[in-house]
């Protein structure tokens, strides 16, 4: 299990992400969205919102949320909970920041599948 | 863990199928469940048995509960085993098969049977009763062959049995004792309408008429009437009424009298045997009708888990099942001396009313042909509403209610609790009341707790009436309409401020205004970036990041995610070229759906956003731009063919609408724009519902504007008339640019015009010179940095590459 605490992935660099924005990744047949704030925070969501699985990434973002492009469910960034009257939550991944990089602990079943 | 209770339930109609599902949900571990059932299968709706009947359903679509069903809840479900027995004092049931088995409680729902009269020859193959899904097929089977049918019964089932044989092919008559149909529900009148309707449909109906005998030998060949009238028929169908079962009860020694007689807690006499569905009489009535029978499920449900709930009788409210025919009744038609009747018929229309009162109140309603204001009587009469105020309009219907000028929130008020106010997000008006009671007092803190009128937004209005209707005059209706939750300020001051106050970034505008939040929302975001872009064409760099999805990669965002690409084909017209490129495009990203659109385009949907630039690479090759069908800017023209082939054209409508769209691509606008233009008034192109359009005549060219084809339907307006199509292009730059600048973020030029006034804009646009003149300067200035192809720029330059890359980790080469 030791292992598990060195297995950060690697998923871009945090230049390539657009401020007010994000990029998404595959990781491992799954799209993960990593966002950048106004103020520089770094956030990876699954890109799904729990709505409709609507493609997060292309939402706009303000503040500490993302307005999912499809029907403008609200997510914060700090929980991946739907704001408001909407409920549902978006899985949230803890980050590394390391050398201008952004890494992320895949879920550990997605690491077992793979062993 | 204490043993489970033994629940036996005999019949397996739709009350217990309700009552075991609210059962399952309240307490799946207490009782071990064993249904008895004597039909051959599982749960279904037999409300539905016309529809099959008439073909519209068939079985697998009425089931409401399959095996799977049974299973998952660890119910034991005996098809085809009907209960001989029940000894209440060993608490035993025994089973036709012989089976017994003890019980806890019992429930029997045994519903009813239909009545067969005993008329000679009522045994004869091919006389059938309606009642289950057997007799529906064995009714289906003898339709098979087509020929006659005879309904004896002119009630609801022989009615929709009589409606569904003769949707069959047969050629049916109803056989009916009293002197007019549905005597119990109708009228004398009504039934008159009732009678023209079914005759129009092919069915004859004979009243006052007594069924004497059933012919036939082997099989049955017709009735004979009491006067000696001689039907001929292949198939008799008995339709005269129910019986609760009782027998089973009855050799139990419960006490039963039409039914099985129950308590409000649907307990009969004996203390762990209960009943409910068509079968029981509570407070001295049987019910055949399915809503009273699904309240019982929900008591008894109850009563099982020793929860309190007492059933207290039901309204009984009816609706005909037959394809044409709007009907609806409800309460009590015996009308006794006390009673009086408030009747409204119009014959020519085919509408009848009735509604019966009694001090004052409503106590049965029958509608015939316009049932549209039952759900408002059935409310009236089940509050037991004093209605003599308005007993003088009564019959016209809630719409009617209240003298214009009247307090306007009399029709919200008059709405049920469970009445729905928002239809995009399915709210109804008890959650919003309940919201506004919890303490939200403006319309966005209703919005925001319950999504009421958040969407589409056309209920705003009735929101607004509930947050005055129970705030009274605390609630102050918002005279400006704030941009967002972000700021206090409307569109137009934040307009008006950007150029006073030379505004230039959305920073600013939020440091300026002092927007509320560090960087504004989805909703204000947008609407600034236009505002801008609008203000300051030339010295305003565009605010990716705000933009909408599709802005953004310049293609429509689908519900999977994946876009469709929809290329400008100029004026709705295109070539063999251009079509062979996009079958070639389509073939080659393996595109799965491509399809016309209504602005005579072509739209390739489910495009992979990888693959975005690549399919604008080889649309560029064969000429094509983004055709900005996810802009809030010029979209389509429209056109006809115009004089160049259409023997009716004035003008080259063809050739001004592209000309048109050269001119006004690429602009931002406040909402998107669609315009149309027609070679004659016959207008092919449809320009009267557009944004703008243009309706040529021999004399020159009527432009007109403001109109609407989507969430409200409004014809144009008229601008003016031109000689010439130069004039046409600079009138409606003029007017487009007059737009750009006043419009609101997401206001059609429809809800523009409305609040700036027709005339207003047709004075600036049509007989000011200058002013008109001012606008198309602006405009033309404006297209020179608009005008360029955002698909070349993404496709060839690279830009904003990075929506488009498609990274990908792999785990295995992560760790290694």
């Amino acid at each position: 299990m030791n292992r598990s605490e060195q297995f950060w992935v690697r998923l871009c660099s945090i230049d390539e992400i657009p401020k007010r924005g994000a990029i998404r990744v595959e990781l491992d047949q799954k799209q993960v969205a990593i966002f950048k704030t106004a103020d520089d925070s770094i956030y990876v969501l699954d890109d799904a919102c729990p709505h409709k699985g609507g493609p997060l990434s292309d939402g706009i973002v303000h503040d500490n949320c993302v307005t999912c492009p499809l029907h403008n469910w609200v997510i914060s960034l700090e929980d991946g909970c739907a704001t408001g009257a909407d409920k549902g939550r978006t899985t949230r991944y803890k980050v590394l920041l390391k050398n201008g990089d952004v890494h992320v602990k895949p879920q550990l079943t997605v690491w077992l599948s793979q062993a | 863990m204490s043993a489970q209770e033994q629940l036996v339930v005999i019949g397996n109609g739709m009350a217990p199928g309700r009552m075991l599902e609210h059962l399952t949900k309240q307490d799946k571990s207490r009782y071990k469940i064993t249904i008895y059932n004597a039909e051959p299968r599982v749960n279904y709706n037999r409300l539905m048995l016309s529809p099959v009947l008439s073909g519209d359903k068939t079985y697998a679509d009425i089931i409401t509960h399959d095996d799977d069903w049974y299973e998952q809840n660890g119910i034991t479900l005996h098809k085809n085993t009907p209960v001989n027995h029940i000894d209440s004092a060993g608490k035993t049931i025994t089973a036709a098969c012989g089976k017994t088995q003890s019980y806890d409680k019992l429930v029997i729902a045994t519903g009813s049977s239909p009545i067969m009269i005993p008329l000679p020859g009522h045994t004869l193959p091919g006389v059938k009763v309606y009642r289950d899904l057997d007799d529906v097929e064995a009714m289906l089977e003898c339709a098979k062959s087509g020929g006659k049918a005879i309904v004896i019964g002119g009630g609801l089932l022989g009615l929709e049995a009589a409606d569904g044989l003769q949707q069959q092919g047969m050629s049916v008559t109803v056989v009916h004792l009293a002197e007019h149909l549905m005597e119990k529900q109708l009228d004398k009148p009504a039934a008159f309408l009732l009678e023209k309707a079914m005759a129009a449909k092919g069915i004859k109906i004979l009243t006052s008429s007594n069924t004497k005998e059933i012919n036939g030998e082997n099989t049955v060949t017709g009735v004979t009437l009491e006067d000696g009238t001689h039907l001929p028929a292949e198939l008799v169908v008995m339709a005269v009424g129910i019986r609760p079962s009782t027998a089973l009860a009855t050799d139990a020694g419960l006490s039963v009298n039409r039914g099985i007689l129950v308590n409000d807690q649907m307990r009969t006499s004996e203390e762990s045997i209960y009943a409910l569905g068509e079968c029981v009489e509570h407070r001295d009535v049987c019910y055949g009708l399915v809503a009273p029978l699904y309240d019982m499920a929900k008591v008894l449900a109850s009563a099982l888990t020793d929860q309190d709930s007492a059933y207290n009788g039901a309204v009984l409210s009816t609706k005909l099942k037959v394809s044409g025919v709007d009907l609806f009744s409800a309460g009590d038609f015996t009308g006794d001396h006390d009673a009086e009747e408030l009747v409204m018929r119009d014959a020519t229309a085919g509408v009848y009313r009735r509604l019966i009162l009694r001090n004052n109140t409503i106590i049965g309603i029958v509608l015939y042909g316009d049932t549209s204001d039952s759900a408002w009587y059935l409310d009236l009469l089940k509050q037991q509403q004093d209605v003599n105020e308005f007993r003088a309009t009564l019959l016209f219907g809630q719409a009617y209610q209240g003298e214009p000028g009247a307090d306007p929130t009399a029709a919200v008020a008059a709405l049920a609790d469970s009445a729905e106010i928002c239809g995009c997000n399915g709210i109804c008006k008890s959650t919003i009341v309940e919201s506004i009671q919890a303490g939200q007092h403006t319309l966005d803190a209703v919005r925001a707790c319950t999504k009421a009128s958040s969407s589409c937004g056309t209920c705003t209005g009735l929101v607004e009436q509930l947050l005055s209707l129970e705030l009274g005059d605390n609630f102050k209706r918002q005279a400006v309409t704030p941009v967002c939750p972000c700021t206090d300020l409307g569109h137009a001051d934040v307009r008006r401020l950007i150029k006073a106050d030379n505004l230039i970034t959305i920073d600013e505008v939020m440091q300026a205004l002092e927007w509320r939040t560090s960087c504004g929302c989805a909703k204000c975001r947008p609407a600034l970036n236009y505002y801008l872009i609008c203000e300051w064409p030339i010295d305003y760099a565009d605010d990716y990041q705000s933009r909408f999805i599709n802005e953004r990669v310049h293609a429509n965002i689908q519900n999977d995610g994946t876009f469709s690409v929809v290329p400008r084909m100029w004026g709705g017209v295109t070539s063999a070229a251009e079509l062979r490129a996009i079958a070639d495009v389509v073939d080659k990203y393996d595109i799965p759906t491509v399809k016309v659109t209504g602005g005579q385009r072509i739209d390739m949907l489910g495009v992979k956003k990888d693959e975005l630039p690549a399919v604008w690479h080889d649309l560029g090759k064969a000429g094509f731009v983004s055709g900005h069908a996810y802009a809030k800017g010029l979209r389509t023209v429209k056109t006809c063919v115009g004089k160049q082939w259409c023997r009716f054209g004035t003008q080259d409508s063809t050739a001004l609408g592209i000309r048109l769209e050269k001119y006004l691509w690429g602009s931002w606008t406040p909402a998107k724009v669609k315009l149309a233009v027609s070679g004659c008034p016959r207008n092919c192109a449809e320009a009267t519902c557009k944004d703008i359009g243009v309706i040529c005549v021999d004399s020159g060219f009527e432009i007109h504007f403001a109109g609407a084809a989507g969430l409200d339907i409004k014809g144009t307006e008229v601008l003016g008339h031109v000689n010439n199509e130069d004039d046409v292009v600079l009138k409606v730059s003029a007017l487009m640019q007059m737009y750009r600048e006043q419009g609101f973020y997401l206001e059609r030029i429809y809800k523009w015009a409305r609040r700036i006034g027709l005339d207003e804009i047709r004075s600036q646009i049509m007989d000011n010179a200058d002013s008109c003149n001012t606008y198309a300067t602006r405009f033309t200035a404006s297209q020179k940095v608009a005008q360029h192809d955002p698909w070349a720029q993404r496709s060839e330059q690279k830009v904003h590459a990075h929506e488009f890359s498609k990274p990908t980790i792999k785990l295995v080469e992560a760790t290694a």
